[in-house]
């Protein structure tokens, strides 16, 4: 089972290594793991899928806060959540593919964001499954290079997670 | 502001801190620290490893209730330091590393004695700290003692350029406390919690308390005590908990886990409440954490949130401060009678007790617990003894009672063979007044014998028991038990251990018979050095009782009959 958790972090030399190298003690894998800014300079934030159960997800949650550098973790199993997950992909165009491509473009709101003679780059943002969706419609096709950014995820409705009550 | 170096910023820093007494060994890129300590007033201690060094802080950490620093250079001076750090990593004691690093400018390059210590250390300190600029050096520090000493203690790391040593700025100290913006280690206990576990107490019938090292470290014995005697609950001791509870209290059951009493562990399997304070349901605790204490709920009040829930399931679980936890607890809890549960328990004790060795007539053999307990009876109880890893360490635990806080020190989670002689000059200079017994096995007392010429030279006193049994016993133990007897690299040739001390101008005795022990323990106490005794103790003997790793706490292998024993004078299993 996924398990999505975000971690509010100090943006200081080592933060990430000190986390990564966490879910390899503790033998967790990362399924993805995406870092960035906030909205509050020298905060940023992580965003960890990893393949657990809720008690693994709850351990995990305790050895972040072990951590100096993690100021707040929330755990996105439990709450409604907006995830999303960015794909780049390159996909082979021969003469009669072209047609199927802007077929699959036009049904599953991806974008074309290049062009070369042999190839056509395609962006496709949404919810992971969407994104895994897409891309297997386009395998038969032939993907010659992908990158997926990982997920990003923000719980829904008007609580906001937020380091400003830890200063 | 006056202008300091960076070098100069380091001994202020600890001497603000409180510090008097490091641990070190001098090396390049430490070299501008130790040539500003000169102008400190600070106690340095020259090892002969630094691994000797960590040990040493460790031990000053655990005998003084402070914190222990240790020094080193860069390179091979840092990496010597990994496995002290890991020691007091795995139970939870309070030092501050400081390492030099080669200039800023060369990290990255390959440089001569050049390596990643913050980066190897990562898994095994509480936090660590690269600095490359002189600002950085003072909040590193004060962070750096924050962080040892506070919420679940730990080692810290704070690794200096040479650079930054050298350089200068204007500084003053600044006197403010450490905040940390993710670093909350002192949560308030909140009253739901303490309800719930109030009522899961009332509600036991057969509760045993399990004291862990948390009952030292946050000073709770007093309140531990009036907490048993109230709801008259037994207590089981795990290995770093002894001496937080007096091992002459009659609540006070012994200690529990893989050489618990054999009625110690029933208890716990019997109970229908557990109380955890301060203790982390380790391996060698629990045996098989599926068969464990099935009919108990489970009270675990730690000062560490990662470690409720993780071992072992908590029906009720209180995150904080054991002294507080229990003052907060104790006001709501009526006084309760178990007399039955507990004369049951001692029921238990069966023919154990007339299996104990201590028992046994004299027959011309020496065994270690003969000698352990005879130290004891002999230093009223009253010494700090700190024990290497192995059989003479179980021995220990099982024959010295201990009757006071931080008067056992061992290595107990990571089981570092070379831990007890520095960690015993350490406790000896965090409490010059006390009597410090290193009890050590013939195999780790020589992975850091060079630290005898740490002792000479310091004229540090403790006495040194070597409880030489010619094998690694416990693992020779291990393969007797588990392995058909197949003796692989256990047996042990070691140099003459009393030429060994007068190498190092120390006194040096050999015991063979137990009617000798008496008269060179004595001499030893009375000797104003450090003396050496090497015991020739019984070869074969093994410690019981045991559970096999991994099996049910339930399923001991016993101490073999007296008149056995008695016949072979070896081990007959």
């Amino acid at each position: 089972m996924h398990h999505t958790l975000v971690a509010l972090v100090e943006d200081k030399p080592g933060v990430l290594n000190r986390v990564a190298s966490l879910f390899r003690r503790r033998n967790f894998n990362i399924e993805s793991l995406t870092v960035g800014r906030t909205a509050e300079p020298g905060v940023s934030r992580m965003t960890i899928v990893i393949d657990s159960d809720q008690a693994s997800a709850e351990r995990v949650t305790a050895y972040l806060y072990k951590l100096v550098n993690v100021i707040q973790v929330e755990d996105l199993g439990s709450v409604p959540a907006v995830a999303r997950d960015l794909a780049l992909i390159k996909v082979a165009v021969g003469g009669h593919d072209r047609a199927a491509l802007l077929r699959v473009v036009d049904e599953t709101r991806a974008h074309i964001v290049d062009t070369g003679e042999q190839t056509i780059t395609l962006e496709i943002t949404g919810e992971p499954p969407h994104v895994d969706a897409v891309i297997s419609r386009l395998e038969p096709l032939g993907i010659i290079e992908m990158v997926r950014t990982g997920q990003v995820a923000m719980r829904r409705g008007d609580t906001a997670l937020s380091a400003a009550q830890y200063v | 502001m006056p202008k300091r170096t960076g070098a100069q910023i380091i001994w202020e820093c600890l001497v603000h801190e409180g510090v008097h007494t490091v641990f070190g060994y001098p090396g390049g890129a430490i070299l501008p620290a130790y040539d500003a300590m000169l102008d400190y007033p600070i106690r340095h201690v020259l090892v002969r490893h630094e691994q000797g060094a960590t040990h040493m802080a460790d031990g000053f950490a655990r005998a003084g209730g402070g914190v222990g620093v240790a020094v080193a250079t860069s390179g091979p001076g840092a990496t010597n330091m990994v496995t002290g750090i890991a020691t007091a990593m795995m139970d939870s004691s309070p030092i501050v590393c400081i390492t030099g690093q080669v200039p800023g400018k060369l990290i990255g390059y390959d440089a001569f004695q050049e390596t990643d210590i913050t980066g190897i250390t990562l898994p095994i300190t509480k936090h660590s700290y690269l600095v490359t600029r002189v600002e950085d050096i003072m909040p590193a520090i004060k962070e750096a003692f924050h962080l040892a000493k506070s919420g679940r203690p730990g080692p810290v790391l704070v690794d200096i350029t040479k650079d930054a040593q050298q350089a200068s700025t204007e500084w003053a100290w600044d006197p403010a406390g450490v905040t940390l913006r993710g670093y909350r280690p002192n949560r308030p206990v909140t009253r739901a919690d303490i309800a719930a576990a109030a009522d899961l107490i009332r509600q036991a019938r057969r509760p045993v308390i399990l004291a862990g090292q948390g009952v030292i470290q946050s000073g709770a014995t007093r309140d531990l005590l009036a907490l048993a005697e109230r709801i008259d609950a037994p207590i089981a001791m795990t290995l770093l908990g002894l001496g937080g509870v007096p091992a002459s209290h009659p609540l006070n059951l012994g200690m529990m886990g893989m050489h618990g009493e054999a009625w110690v562990n029933h208890a716990i399997q019997e109970a229908d409440l557990l109380l955890a304070f301060g203790m982390r349901f380790d391996d060698r605790v629990t045996g098989n954490a599926k068969t464990y204490a099935p009919h108990a709920r489970k009270i675990h009040v730690d000062i560490d949130p990662s470690e409720i829930n993780k071992n072992v399931r908590a029906d009720a679980a209180i995150v904080g401060d054991l002294r507080e936890t229990l003052e907060d607890l104790l006001e709501g809890l009526e006084a309760a009678d178990h007399a039955e549960w507990i004369a049951y328990i001692h029921s238990m004790k069966g023919d154990a007790a007339v299996r104990d060795i201590q028992k046994l007539p004299d027959n011309g053999h020496l065994y270690a617990a003969h000698v352990i307990n005879d130290i004891w009876r002999l230093t009223g109880g009253n010494a700090v003894v700190v024990t290497d890893v192995g059989q003479h360490q179980m021995w220990e635990a099982q024959y010295y009672h201990h009757e006071t806080p931080r008067s056992l020190l061992t290595s107990g989670g990571l089981g570092t063979m070379g831990f007890a002689l520095p960690a015993a000059i350490g406790a000896k200079m965090a409490r010059p007044e006390a009597e410090v017994w290193a009890v050590v096995g013939d195999g780790g007392f020589q992975m850091t014998q060079a630290e005898l010429a740490t002792a000479a030279q310091e004229g540090v006193k403790v006495n040194v028991a070597i409880i030489n049994n010619g094998y690694l016993g416990m693992v020779r133990q291990w393969q007797e038990f588990f392995y058909e007897r197949r003796y692989a690299a256990t047996p042990l040739r070691s140099p003459d251990f009393v030429k060994l001390a007068e190498a190092h101008g120390l006194e040096g005795y050999r015991v063979e018979t137990r009617a000798h022990v008496s008269d060179i323990v004595e001499r030893a106490r009375a000797a104003d050095g450090t003396v050496i005794i090497d015991f020739r103790v019984e070869q074969e003997d093994s410690v019981y009782p045991m559970v096999p790793a991994g099996a049910d706490l339930h399923a001991m292998i016993r101490r073999p009959e007296p008149s056995v024993l008695a016949e072979t004078g070896a081990d007959p299993i």
